[in-house]
């Protein structure tokens, strides 16, 4: 492992708003922040075009920052026309670098204004200075899981043991994992986040929970340490290798037998071999920007790839302790060397690295992708990893299908 | 870039929206905890003299953003520094991002860079700059990432060649630093928009006594006052300039641009008196006001812009051409105002493309804030007479495809045996379970048809006849198979 703490690009944790204001249908983000933020957004959001989106931009300006207006009524007057032009069952509010800087007592305001207008806030501190990319949610996910009821209204005496996954998925991939689970007999009472805020899954000392991405740490921690939850620990359901470690750390826990898992993973890898075939002895670099790239990089493995390097803006050791551990048992078994792994990763220098180790598929962020195509080398921009389907077996091809399209195309 | 993580987007819109080749040469110093504790000197001072040797430019700028300006750090005092060990100039770029918007800071910035390298030159050289013989123009405000600012720029230098005179200097985009000190060799200046430039121009003609033309050479008839502006300034300088321009404007306006044609024609007929809402930029809000007003015979109920600061100048341009004017960068008041007006076409930003898309009422795109559609491979100038055509149609495309939308409307849809043969099962042995169908409605409806065959084909395959969830995941996986 290194840390280059370099000078490296990844998008703004606020980014998270774009994917958790779909999930969580009655909620409503209010980002506080500067233009700034608001040209991130408009930019970033513009490209999906949302027609009558649920979040909004609480703009700081020169007065707010020099504590000229009252940061509480501004606030309270922003969330009492949210609450009256669109009535949502949770206001969101997610602080940014400049609110970190200026020290905005966030957590202060919010019980009093929620007190007032009688609608529940949470606060989540998305910033910069702090968090990179996905970990936004993983913020909002801490946040939220202060929320979480702590009994069910028909709680019996006797305690069982239940199970919660946490982790922001499309609700049909979301299915598709509660299937699986069913197939092995295990329930899963709930996920965090819910589709609808009401939802929120009980959680208390009997609960276990489970993480279904790999940048989801503080929410670990927090469920850990506030809740007294048991954390699962286990590579994340990525690809059908991790899919079927996922599956059997969880019965596991649960003393189930997992049924015919290693007949179904065998069908998936059957299923995918026509992709496959493509990526056998090609290379791969990852640049590193959604912190998926550990488990992303232990999938191509097993498929035959060659990983040079994966650069990282963090890594969580212990939580992706299980992750890191297949990723070398995959590479013994595959027969390759581990890939270097480097946290904060300097881009310039990835560069020159790059230009040395010549490999066929480099995986980088949007401001990387199209200089390094110009220099020929074949481009995956990683973003659309973090928006394509690709957790569970039914998803695997998505996987490959986009890791493939960059070499099917030539 | 002195900036926390993130901030940095700028390079991912260049390389995605302009489709640039080159790395943007642009880095972020990241501004995270440590830096909050320890304060940012030694990260700054050594990233620019890192940058320095591994790219070697002419020039560096030290930016700060909105947070990191807010840390009050002297950044002055790191540019001084790093400028005594780099071989390349170092500037800190002198914005207060609280106060003005992305165009303002823009229009500084370049002004400051134009001053440091003239200044520089001139305690350098003492001999007085001599003016080029044949007239000649500096070109000052097409920039990256600027609404069609590529296109304006060719079509300009077409224009500019067409009447005779010398392209000098463009700036910034594809200009240089070391040939700034060139640029008072050139007659005059042409600031094609307002927003960048003007600062720049007010520099060189208070300490290089250089004219500079600011009309905005858009629609027919301002392209012809510009012309007509650069053609007295080079004549009071030369007096033997004798271009026959009164026959090159009424030959490019009745013959050669389309527009004036077309707003005679009878289809333009039809669009006189219809409502339309304008918003943007200053310069292209207030422009396509007049050009619709003036030479398509169009009503513009409202006109605004974002550029607050430039709310006088704008107003006094759109007087009379408009029945009310906006000037606000809040998009849900420019949103109230469109939904109460209810014009049959807007003619605004990507913002007001969006309102446009929920209200259904069509929109064509004039001004930044972009989008990918705004960077087109082909030809796609505002500005000249070329600009006009293009401009003409946008104007014709928008409207009649809204009409073409009632129409069909009126007339139910498109073909109509298609839509009963798609949507009637066509095998009524397959029925689809209740979760089923609602997961097959939460799928995009371009992909809804194909999803939807091939989970019942792979249904009958299993000899199944009732579609669950389960069975459509199982279709899903089976497609490699």
């Amino acid at each position: 492992f290194e840390c280059e703490t370099g000078n490296y690009h990844t998008f703004c944790p606020i980014s998270c708003v774009a994917w958790l204001y779909q999930k969580i249908e009655d909620s409503f983000f209010l980002v506080i922040g500067t233009k700034t933020c608001g040209y991130f957004l408009q930019n970033a959001l513009g490209v999906m075009i949302f027609a009558e989106p649920r979040y909004a931009m609480a703009e700081l300006e020169e007065a707010d920052i020099s504590a000229q207006l009252n940061d509480y009524k501004e606030l309270k007057r922003l969330c009492l026309q949210i609450k009256q032009d669109r009535n949502p069952s949770v206001i969101v509010w997610i602080g940014t670098c400049t609110t970190e800087i200026i020290k905005m007592d966030l957590e202060g305001m919010a019980p009093r204004l929620e007190a007032e207008i009688q609608t529940p806030i949470v606060v989540a501190r998305a910033n910069g200075l702090d968090y990179a990319f996905t970990q936004g949610e993983d913020t909002v996910l801490a946040a939220m899981v202060q929320r979480c009821p702590s009994n069910a209204p028909e709680q019996n005496q006797i305690e069982k043991k239940s199970l919660v996954l946490f982790g922001s998925l499309p609700t049909n991939v979301a299915t598709q994992l509660n299937l699986e689970l069913e197939r092995c007999g295990i329930q899963v009472a709930g996920w965090l986040p819910s589709q609808r805020y009401a939802d929120l899954p009980v959680l208390n000392q009997n609960v276990y929970v489970c993480g279904i991405n790999p940048f989801l740490s503080r929410t670990a921690t927090t469920l850990m340490r506030r809740r007294k939850c048991k954390l699962i620990s286990a590579p994340f359901p990525i690809g059908p290798d991790g899919t079927r470690a996922w599956l059997e750390k969880i019965c596991s826990v649960f003393n189930v037998a997992p049924i015919n898992l290693i007949e179904r993973e065998r069908l998936i890898w059957d299923s995918l071999e026509d992709y496959i075939a493509l990526l056998r002895g090609k290379s791969v670099f990852f640049m590193g920007d959604n912190l998926l790239e550990i488990s992303l990089a232990r999938f191509l493995v097993r498929c035959g790839m060659i990983v040079y390097e994966i650069g990282i803006p963090y890594l969580d050791k212990r939580f992706q302790s299980a992750e890191l551990q297949l990723l070398e048992k995959t590479c013994s078994e595959m027969n390759v060397a581990m890939p270097r792994i480097v946290e904060k990763p300097d881009n310039y220098n990835q560069i020159q690295r790059i230009r040395e180790l010549q490999p066929d598929l480099a995986i980088t962020g949007m401001a990387h992708a199209n200089p390094l195509e110009a220099r020929g080398i074949n481009t995956k921009w990683s973003v659309e990893f973090t928006f394509a389907q690709i957790h569970g077996f039914t998803n695997a091809r998505d996987i490959l299908e986009l890791v493939t399209r960059p070499l099917r195309r030539n | 870039m002195h900036a926390p993580l993130g901030d940095d987007y700028f390079n991912v819109m260049r390389s995605m929206l302009e489709r640039e080749r080159d790395f943007t040469p642009v880095t972020a110093s990241i501004v995270d905890r440590h830096v909050l504790a320890r304060g940012s000197q030694e990260k700054v001072i050594e990233n620019i003299t890192r940058k320095d040797k591994e790219e070697n430019p002419d020039l560096i700028i030290l930016t700060p953003t909105c947070t990191s300006s807010i840390l009050q750090e002297d950044l002055q005092n790191f540019v001084n520094r790093a400028g005594l060990d780099s071989k390349s100039d170092v500037i800190l770029a002198d914005v207060n991002h609280y106060r003005v918007n992305e165009l303002q800071a823009a229009d500084r910035t370049l002004e400051q860079i134009i001053r440091f390298y003239l200044e520089k030159a001139r305690s350098q050289y003492n001999e007085p700059l001599r003016k080029t013989e044949k007239p000649s123009a500096n070109i000052l405000g097409i920039f990256t990432l600027g609404f069609h600012n590529q296109h304006d720029c060719r079509e300009l230098k077409r224009l500019l060649t067409d009447l005779g005179i010398v392209i000098n200097q463009i700036l910034p985009e594809g200009g240089s630093v070391t040939n700034i000190n060139e640029l008072p060799k050139a007659w005059f200046n042409l600031i094609p928009y307002r927003e960048v430039g003007l600062m720049a121009a007010n520099y060189l003609k208070n300490e290089y006594d250089m004219p500079y033309v600011a009309v905005t050479p858009m629609g027919l008839l301002d392209t012809e006052n510009c012309i007509r502006e650069i053609v007295d300034i080079v004549k009071s300088s030369d007096t033997s300039y004798n271009f026959d321009f009164e026959t090159y404007i009424d030959t490019q306006t009745r013959f050669i641009s389309q527009a004036a044609w077309f707003s005679r024609s009878i289809d333009c007929q039809n669009l006189t008196g219809k409502k339309a809402v304008v918003f943007g930029d200053a310069t292209h809000a207030a422009s396509i006001t007049k050009i619709l007003a003036r030479e398509m015979g169009i009503r513009v109920s409202c006109s605004g812009t974002y550029c607050k600061h430039d709310a006088d100048w704008f107003r006094e341009q759109v007087d009379g051409f408009c029945d009310e004017v906006l000037i606000t960068d809040d998009h849900t008041q420019v949103a109230d105002m469109i939904a109460r007006i209810e014009p049959a076409a807007i003619f605004g930003t990507q913002m007001e493309r969006h309102i446009g898309k929920r209200l259904d009422i069509p929109c064509g795109v004039i001004s930044a804030p972009v989008h990918i559609q705004n960077f087109p491979l082909g030809f796609r100038p505002f500005l000249g007479y070329e600009g006009t055509n293009q401009i003409s149609d946008l104007v014709y495309n928008s409207f009649t495809l809204g009409m073409e939308d009632h129409l069909l409307e009126i007339f139910g849809g498109h073909d109509t045996k298609e839509v009963i043969t798609k949507s009637l099962s066509t095998d009524s042995d397959l029925a689809w379970a209740p979760e089923a169908l609602t997961e097959l409605q939460r799928i995009p409806g371009f992909v809804r048809g194909k999803i939807k065959r091939n989970t019942e084909k792979f249904a009958r395959e299993k000899n199944c006849n009732l579609i669950t969830l389960e069975i459509m995941f199982a279709a899903k996986e089976a497609v490699g198979a």
